[in-house]
């Protein structure tokens, strides 16, 4: 008996049903994870949890994505994995293509408005993914951008994005927003460190109530001097 | 048409007198609510002395941690204990019921019951209902005839088996288990293994998480170890996030104006 050949027909049937049992084909899978950033007078900070999962499986325990597109600025990234590759593929070419064209690096706001392009771009089929850009501007303050998958740009102070930003934004616009309080000054800004551990308070904080955020995250902290990056541990639950 | 609606009225236990509305609504789009599905990891063995039960403590709704620190080992007898996973009401009153209709047949019988009539009653209870009580449960226990330990799904099929895993987290569990578990274990060697395939479930199941409780079930002896294994402790805040007094705003109502002169503005002497 010939055990290789009685059991073929069976495995490539097996499949195909389950997971497209509409027969369409689903381009887009949500990676889970979740992306912060916080601007301050004369930094930023960027924080990403690295797990990618699918369902309720773990793909990766560490993954990241926040990612270093130029000397100084980070694009930290939530939604679909393999379109955040793809996009950060995209904006690094288009950015050394700048560099030695003009014989200059891209500006912050360049890169953020070429971003908000590269996404309007694919307007019909989007990257599936929510963008977090952050640097400093050409006067050496802290800049964030945000995005929609579509290109939507807004400078913000602030923004969490992805499988908690639920859980984080809130916390974040009570933290660093000061929002509802009467005797905070709103527009305030943090200092360094505390931004930092408002960070690390909210990942700690996210990988408790979300299931999709945890196992590591990466932070990265954007100043006059460069760019500093630490790896630090989350629940791995 | 007096008798049908009576007869859905005086039915015991679970009313359905809104199901032919809800189809009609469901039909027209309306969204219903759907009970919690909670993903969980569940496992019980048989060793030498008895049985095992062992469960994650995690009970979630969709992505969100509803409950960090749930109970899913339910007491059912002295010498039974019975793992749920699936639809969270369904497992806790399936295993309260069944709980209370033994107790009533201990007294009744004058003897412990034992787990084969535990078995009966909750897959006669689940058939009857057609799978729509989304219990999924591993009834474990020891009695007169020595240790046994059922899965039982939300159908009504049963299972005899020396070690089983449940829940989203099965599969991480199962593999503990195909690659360790051997016949006639020590008590030891049977605790460690099953809080090693919770710990799995924990870990690589998303569904499942937090702490890990054990129930050793031997023959006149029960031993219920809650939070046997903790491998997920909260580490300590960066900060503190108390708010300065007087952070939140507040109204004050301005005491109404008073009328100047009561009794002259409202005189009824005359």
């Amino acid at each position: 008996m010939n055990f290789a050949e009685m059991h073929q027909p069976e495995f490539a049937q097996a499949p195909a049903t389950e997971r497209h049992s509409h027969g369409r084909w689903e381009p887009y899978v949500d990676n889970g994870g979740t992306s912060l950033a916080i601007a301050g007078s004369d930094y930023v900070v960027v924080a990403s949890d690295a797990r990618q999962s699918n369902g309720y499986i773990i793909n990766s325990r560490y993954s990241p994505k926040a990612f270093q597109l130029t000397n100084n600025v980070i694009l930290a990234t939530s939604g679909y994995a393999a379109d955040a590759k793809r996009l950060v593929e995209v904006l690094e070419q288009n950015s050394q293509m700048y560099f030695h064209k003009h014989e200059k690096p891209m500006s912050t706001t360049a890169t953020a408005q070429m971003l908000s392009n590269t996404l309007y771009g694919r307007r019909f089929f989007p990257y599936y993914v929510f963008p977090i850009l952050a640097g400093l501007d050409t006067e050496g303050r802290g800049a964030v951008f945000a995005y929609d998958p579509v290109g939507n740009m807004e400078r913000v102070v602030y923004r969490a994005f992805g499988s908690a930003a639920a859980l984080v934004q809130p916390f974040l616009d009570s933290a660093v927003g000061f929002k509802n309080q009467r005797n905070a000054d709103a527009t305030r800004l943090l200092d360094r460190e505390q931004a930092l551990k408002i960070a690390i308070d909210a990942f700690t904080g996210a990988a408790e109530r979300d299931i999709h955020t945890g196992d590591w995250l990466d932070i990265y902290i954007v100043d006059g001097n460069g760019v500093q990056h630490q790896k630090r541990e989350l629940k791995h639950d | 048409m007096q008798l049908q609606t009576e007869q859905l009225q005086s039915a015991a236990g679970f009313k359905f007198d809104n199901v032919k509305r809800n189809q009609l609504l469901a039909d027209k789009g309306l969204k219903l609510s759907t009970a919690k599905k909670t993903g969980t990891t569940i496992v019980g063995l048989v060793f030498k002395d008895g049985v095992v039960l062992g469960a994650d403590t995690r009970a979630t709704s969709g992505p969100i941690v509803a409950d960090k620190n749930c109970e899913k080992i339910h007491y059912l007898a002295p010498n039974m204990y019975c793992c749920g996973a699936g639809t969270a009401a369904d497992t806790e009153f399936t295993t309260n019921m069944v709980s209370s209709q033994i107790a009533l047949h201990s007294l009744d019988t004058g003897r412990e019951a034992r787990v084969v009539t535990a078995m009966t009653m909750l897959k006669q209870h689940l058939f009857r209902h057609q799978g729509y009580i989304g219990a999924s449960l591993i009834l474990g226990g020891y009695d007169v005839t020595g240790p046994h330990l059922f899965s039982i799904h939300p159908h009504g099929s049963t299972d005899k088996l020396p070690y089983l895993t449940d829940g989203s987290g099965s599969l991480a569990a199962m593999s503990m288990f195909e690659s360790r578990w051997r016949p006639s274990m020590s008590r030891e060697e049977a605790i460690e293994l099953v809080k090693d395939a919770i710990e799995a479930g924990i870990f690589n199941d998303m569904g499942s998480g937090s702490n890990v409780d054990v129930c050793v079930i031997t023959q006149g002896n029960v031993e219920y170890l809650r939070g046997y294994s903790r491998p997920n402790q909260r580490v300590e805040k960066e900060q503190s996030y108390t708010f300065a007094r007087g952070t939140t705003e507040y109204y004050v109502p301005r005491a109404a104006p008073q009328p100047a002169e009561v009794a002259s503005a409202m005189d009824t002497s005359a």
